[in-house]
């Protein structure tokens, strides 16, 4: 970043303006599972004040850049939180708060009625272990978040990525299948 | 009145064929009855000033297994003005035969309307149907969930919408989907500044 000193003109990236812009104002929907949205509202609350990242729970999935699975996924609530998911504006992020929605937690084997990660449902960007995870790790997992998101660059969005990775997989055709990168998530 | 004393009271009113057994010398002594006569003996129960057992405290179902074949459901009948407790029981085949794939007991509901969850909750998990129940739902599973999970012989289904169910090694066989290695990599810059910066 560049200054010149005299108009007060800051030059800059598109992608390092989006990226900035993007990182610091994740906006979470606001919805918790079980025992760890009790420790997804400490951090939202003073104490831990999630607000000094920009992150603001918002009341719709309209409005929200990323989703906190924070508590035990049931088979009932999957596609309920496979709608919420979809009904989200690109770009957004998942990030699995817990055991529970990471692998199944302590229901893995004979908890029949929990999927055994939401990753089963939805594609995860973050992993917060943890039974329940302090706030500091679910800030953890933001900070890892953040670092995910400056690393975008709007040349290879996210989201093409993956409609053309998802295409390439099912044996349809894409133009450029073969140029499409891993993706992660 | 003791157990001893509602024993009698029953037998006195229903006659004996009603108690196929009495079960005393436990810490919980509990009274078997004839499956298809539960509802009146609980309505006598529930209507007369002597017993008056105005709270039906808890309503379990059991599952002994496919070797014993049997299932049961037991009612914790407490009377609040008398301060006394029954335990009856009632026991009836698993019916795990194609005809008749779930076993029948006649539903109390009419006279403790809270068993209707409870007799919900234990037609949802073990698989009972309770007959002239006004609700005959799941409860707890999905509506379109398949068997009944506390069922001592019940096999999860591999998918449901789509979801596969089992745990069965699920990262080693998806791979693991989980945060790439540039950010476990500590030679990676820690916080990657993809800035132009002046020599």
């Amino acid at each position: 970043m560049d200054k010149t000193g005299e108009g007060g003109v800051v030059i800059t990236k598109l992608d390092d303006l989006l990226n900035w812009a993007r990182l610091t104002s994740l906006f979470p929907m606001g919805f918790g599972l079980a025992c760890c949205a009790i420790e997804m509202m400490g951090a939202y609350s003073s104490g831990y004040d999630m607000d000094r990242f920009g992150i603001i729970p918002r009341a719709s999935p309209r409005q929200s850049d990323v989703m906190i699975v924070a508590g035990t996924v049931t088979f009932k609530m999957a596609d309920r939180i496979r709608r919420l998911y979809e009904q989200m504006p690109e770009p957004r992020y998942v990030v699995s708060m817990g055991s529970c929605s990471n692998c199944g937690g302590p229901y893995w084997e004979h908890g029949y009625h929990v999927v055994k990660g939401v990753d089963r449902i939805i594609p995860v960007d973050v992993y917060v272990p943890g039974c329940p995870p302090r706030p500091e790790a679910l800030i953890g997992g933001f900070l890892k978040l953040q670092e995910i998101i400056r690393k975008e660059t709007i040349r290879a969005p996210r989201a093409v990525q993956q409609i053309m990775a998802k295409r390439a997989q099912q044996g349809q055709p894409v133009a450029d299948a073969d140029k499409a990168p891993e993706i992660h998530s | 009145m003791s157990f001893e004393e509602l024993r009698d009271f029953i037998v006195d009113t229903f006659g004996t064929e009603v108690i196929l057994e009495a079960k005393a010398d436990n810490l919980q002594p509990y009274l078997l009855l004839q499956t298809e006569r539960l509802p009146e003996v609980c309505l006598e129960l529930h209507d007369n000033p002597l017993t008056y057992f105005d709270f039906l405290s808890c309503v379990t179902g059991i599952d002994n297994g496919p070797e014993a074949g049997t299932m049961e459901v037991a009612y914790n009948l407490y009377s609040i003005p008398h301060h006394h407790h029954l335990t009856l029981k009632v026991q009836v085949p698993r019916n795990n035969t194609p005809e008749q794939s779930i076993p029948d007991v006649p539903t109390v509901s009419h006279i403790w309307r809270t068993v209707d969850w409870h007799e919900r909750e234990i037609f949802d998990l073990l698989g009972i149907y309770f007959k002239d129940h006004p609700d005959m739902r799941r409860i707890l599973c999905a509506a379109d969930w398949e068997g009944h999970p506390l069922r001592k012989d019940y096999k999860l289904q591999d998918y449901y919408h789509g979801i596969k169910v089992p745990f069965d090694q699920h990262n080693i066989l998806n791979g693991f989907k989980g945060e790439p290695i540039s950010f476990t990599n500590k030679a990676d810059n820690e916080f990657g500044d993809k800035r132009e910066k002046p020599e």
